[in-house]
């Protein structure tokens, strides 16, 4: 197990180099100077900058140096906002995104599960039908669109909840009820098809033939069974919920790092785009390490063989 | 039992037996795809998913031509129009045909989506097929690039892709498949290795069947279902992605239209004009929803385990 | 002096719902199983054996099974006739299972001490700590080493004969009057199936249970059962005791199944002789008897009608289904090689 991990870091920490490599060339490939869009600035003054940001030394020295930074923790200054550092952006923007995203995955656990495992136990019947149209469309219909519909009908029509900002936990329902169906459409159909697999397997037949009541026996072997590996989609799921946020936040104007990040992307803010990128990256790269290693935790059978490796 | 009293002696004559009789399989065998094709076939919502698919793909194809305008001709008569005359979809804040549009941009989004999976295949087949077959040593050194670039969130990729090359069709699809294959690329190595251990895979390799003859005969034939399966998932994977960066700002250019571009159009004049959003949203959405209910029914048809 | 019926099963017709339509796995079974007994069901694989079995205990799906009529009378109850409620209660406590595939047969989330418990738990109201007690001993029973480790234990951390053991252990747990054991040695090697069968046979004397043991294995009915039930197609063709079916066995199916089975009491130059042909589809069963098509000595009447079952005069326990015991059949004498033991 130890050695397996050990190998797994490894390929995370070249993953991530191979990303900020990419990220760092591709960025400064970009035809034009980040300065391009700032009209009317007097030519030694556009000097006068590039060498505070750097951006005057030849590009292998930029990268040697863009690498020591990010060991220091430093991504290097926004060029829009003027003076602040991108890790700092990024720490403002982190905490309302990391709730909207930790709220939808647990409102979308708990539906996904209910769902999936009431689909299976009733399969073939208009449950189980309505239980697969509601996940087919769960992935089907865009966040972006959902988000649009809740904003428009239950934000301006209805006028139940708020449509925009961010303070108090009613902004964060609209926001995380759009990110949710996705959760909820990907969790009910995974399980769905795990409880189906496991409802056929013999140690079913086992529990029922010790005389287990139904109940008891979906409860105590089912369940569990099918809920392990039904851990491995939270990997996927985390993508999904990063893309998500970059709408969903604009559109109810959650100030979060997926709408700085689109920000960014529409001014061509260099070392944001950078920066947030490698975030995410990184985010990701250590969210599928961790669920990983707690499959092999909770997976009684990997957990062993993990150990003999 | 009444019978057993009208018993003659010439009953109890020997009867002829022919044990091919017996042999003879009175159940009428099914082809592997002809199963599959059944079982498509008893799947409702597969049947509604292709037939929308259909109907879809036949309106990207002639609904631009249905009335008499064109996807970028303006007319400042008529802006922001909801739906009259033969502006079924009415028209938008430029006084465009939103119906031409629509449809226009269907077709776009629905080719650029193609173009990311012709990648995903020409890429991603190949790949998975060389590492898989020949495992070993090449598997290795394959499988080892596969597991870093798997690791980058393909969304990056593609923002940072688009960021550099100017988003068109081409660009688009390009980004897309450049990240996509490798999904591709693991499901046919899983196919392979599972596959290569199978017994007439070994058998035809005892009788001489030569290297290519393997790939091409007896493996490929039985990856395509996987294959056809991610295919089918990638699809609107990749529509959804061409709508997502159209809303970021990084779609295809406008006069263009794409159901991306049109969502976010509309998305800016949703307060007042909500049905500009809703036209493209909903075929996007249907589009969507096609493939998925096609891909639920290929893959639930082509599971050796659900066969009965 | 003859011992009581523990179980009898009467005219039992079990059908399954398929996409080509209805097939008729069991067509009027009928036999009984006594106190202390074990009977063998024996036949080839698609006969209708499990299901039979899998029906005692009501444990086949449904849909799209279904039990089309016939009685099982266990202790005078019938149980074709219990709510699901009421059969959970005699599941597990009055009449257990194990079935053929250790492997796939335990739960692999959950440790083998958890396992045996769950029944001690819901049949015999008792503690965690007094189950545990039980399990502990019915791991030693089994012949399981240091249970006191092994049952913090994973199945997969189990060997396959240990597997096996341990689904003994959970079936007898509560003491059951009747044990089913489904193919319990087919999947295990053959060292291990001896000693399964021995501790089997151990354990049955010990706790004096009847058992019912489905096996298309002639060799472990012979070591293990009292009793045969010879099936075919969905009916029962022979029943009779271990020696009457060895030795004086009347219908040409039996003689097939003896024929196709290495003896070491016959001449070594004797050459097995197969069943040729295969068991008819029993989508659409023969209205005559079923092994007619594949039979030496069919006649025209085989085709036609089936057989009803006759008692054979020499023992009321021997009977069989087949025209060849009617007045009017010629006299056919089995092939020499089945009666190569003699009488014994």
């Amino acid at each position: 197990m130890g050695r397996y991990i050990l190998q797994r870091m490894a390929y995370m920490l070249i993953t991530l180099w191979v990303i900020i490599t990419f990220t760092f060339f591709l960025m400064h490939l970009m035809p034009g100077s980040p300065l391009q869009n700032v009209e009317k600035i007097p030519e030694e003054l556009q000097e006068a900058i590039l060498k505070e940001y750097g951006l005057d030394k030849p590009l292998p020295v930029q990268y040697v140096q863009f690498l020591g930074n990010l060991a220091q923790g430093s991504l290097g200054y926004s060029y829009k906002y003027d003076g602040r550092s991108v890790t700092d952006l990024l720490m403002q923007g982190f905490p309302a995104s990391a709730q909207l995203g930790i709220q939808s995955i647990i409102f979308g656990s708990l539906v996904g599960v209910l769902l999936g495992s009431i689909a299976a136990l009733r399969r073939g019947t208009w449950v189980d039908n309505t239980a697969n149209v509601i996940s087919v469309l769960g992935y089907s219909v865009p966040s972006f669109v959902i988000a649009t519909l809740l904003s428009y009908y239950v934000g301006v029509k209805w006028g139940i909840l708020p449509t925009g900002l961010w303070g108090s936990f009613q902004h964060t329902i609209l926001p995380t009820l759009s990110l949710s169906f996705l959760v909820i459409a990907t969790i009910a159909r995974y399980i769905r098809t795990e409880m189906l697999e496991v409802l056929g397997q013999d140690y079913m037949k086992t529990a029922k033939a010790k005389g287990l009541s139904r109940t008891a026996s979906i409860g105590r072997h089912a369940l569990r069974n099918a809920l392990i590996p039904a851990v491995t989609v939270m990997g996927p799921l985390v993508i999904g919920l990063i893309t998500g946020s970059l709408v969903v936040e604009q559109i109810f104007a959650v100030p979060g790092m997926g709408w700085m990040f689109v920000e960014s992307i529409q001014v061509k803010d260099y070392t944001v785009i950078m920066g947030v990128t490698i975030f995410y990256s990184a985010l990701l790269i250590i969210s599928i390490f961790l669920i990983d290693i707690l499959y092999g935790v909770i997976d009684p059978r990997i957990r062993i063989s993990g150990a003999k490796e | 039992m009444e019978t057993t009293k009208n018993l003659t002696p010439d009953l109890f004559e020997p009867a002829e037996t022919d044990v091919k009789e017996q042999e003879q399989i009175a159940r009428k065998k099914l082809t592997f795809w002809g199963d599959v094709w059944r079982r498509f076939r008893s799947n409702k919502g597969a049947l509604i998913g292709g037939i929308l698919l259909l109907i879809i793909a036949v309106m990207a194809f002639i609904g631009p031509d249905m009335n008499p305008y064109t996807y970028r001709a303006q007319d400042y008569s008529v802006i922001n129009k909801e739906a009259f005359g033969d502006h079924w979809f009415g028209t938008d804040a430029l006084g465009r045909d939103l119906w031409t549009r629509t449809w226009y941009g269907a077709g776009i989004s629905l080719l650029i989506a193609l173009l990311a999976a012709a990648f995903d295949l020409f890429i991603g087949v190949p790949y998975g097929c060389i590492s898989g077959y020949y495992g070993g040593r090449v598997d290795n050194w394959m499988q080892r690039i596969i597991e870093v670039l798997y690791g980058i969130p393909n969304l990056v990729v593609i923002i940072l892709l688009l960021l550099w090359l100017d988003p068109g069709i081409f660009a688009i699809a390009l980004a897309m498949g450049i990240t996509g294959w490798i999904t591709m690329a693991r499901v046919v190595r899983g196919e392979m290795l599972k596959l290569k251990s199978q017994e007439y895979v070994l058998a035809a390799r005892t009788l001489g069947a030569s290297t290519s003859r393997m790939l091409v005969k007896h493996m490929l034939p039985n990856v395509m279902g996987p294959v056809i399966i991610t295919i089918m998932f990638s699809i609107p994977t990749a529509i959804f992605f061409e709508a997502f960066l159209a809303f970021i700002g990084l779609g295809i250019r406008p006069p263009e239209a794409s159901l991306g571009v049109l969502i976010e159009e509309g998305y800016k004049q949703l307060q007042l004009y909500p049905y500009q959003l809703f036209y493209p949203a909903a075929v996007l959405s249907l589009i969507m929803f096609a493939f998925n209910l096609v891909g639920d029914g290929l893959r639930d048809a082509l599971d050796p385990k659900l066969r009965q | 002096m003859e011992k009581q019926n523990l179980l009898e099963v009467r005219d039992l017709h079990v059908s399954f719902k398929t996409y080509n339509g209805e097939v008729q796995a069991v067509r009027g079974v009928s036999f009984d199983v006594k106190k202390g007994e074990t009977v063998a069901i024996v036949g080839e694989s698609g006969c209708g054996k499990s299901v039979t079995s899998q029906t005692i205990m009501r444990l086949i799906p449904q849909p799209p099974g279904w039990i089309k009529s016939g009685e099982i009378l266990f202790d005078g109850q019938d149980l074709t006739k219990l709510s699901e409620k009421q059969m959970e209660a005699v599941r597990g406590k009055e009449i257990a299972m194990i079935f053929q595939d250790p492997m796939t047969s335990l739960n692999p989330t959950m440790t083998v001490g958890k396992q045996i418990m769950e029944g001690l738990i819901k049949h015999q109201n008792l503690g965690k700590d007094q189950a545990r007690e039980r399990a502990l001993e019915m791991l030693r029973l089994v012949g399981i080493p240091s249970p006191e480790r092994r049952i913090n234990q994973y199945p997969h951390q189990f060997s396959g004969g240990m597997r096996q053991r341990a689904m003994i252990a959970i079936a007898l747990a509560c003491a059951p009057k009747l044990l089913i054991a489904d193919e319990p040695t087919t999947a295990l090697d053959v060292t291990i199936q001896a000693q399964i069968l021995d501790l089997m046979n151990d354990l049955k004397e010990k706790l004096e249970t009847s058992t019912i043991l489905i096996t298309h294995d002639l060799g472990v009915v012979a070591e293990t059962a009292d009793r045969v039930v010879v099936m075919y197609a969905g009916k029962v063709i022979e029943t009779g005791t271990v020696d009457e079916i060895f030795y004086r066995p009347r219908h040409p199916y039996t003689w097939g199944l003896m024929g196709s089975m290495p003896r070491l009491d016959l001449s070594r130059e004797k050459e097995l002789t197969p069943i040729l042909g295969t068991p008819p589809d029993l989508l659409s069963p023969p209205k005559g008897c079923p092994f007619a098509g594949r039979c030496k000595y069919a006649m025209k009447i085989c085709k036609q009608q089936m057989p009803e079952t006759t008692s054979l005069q020499e023992s009321g326990s021997h009977q069989v289904a087949c025209w060849l015991e009617h007045p009017m059949a010629p006299a056919v004498e089995p092939p020499v090689e089945m009666v190569g033991g003699g009488s014994k």
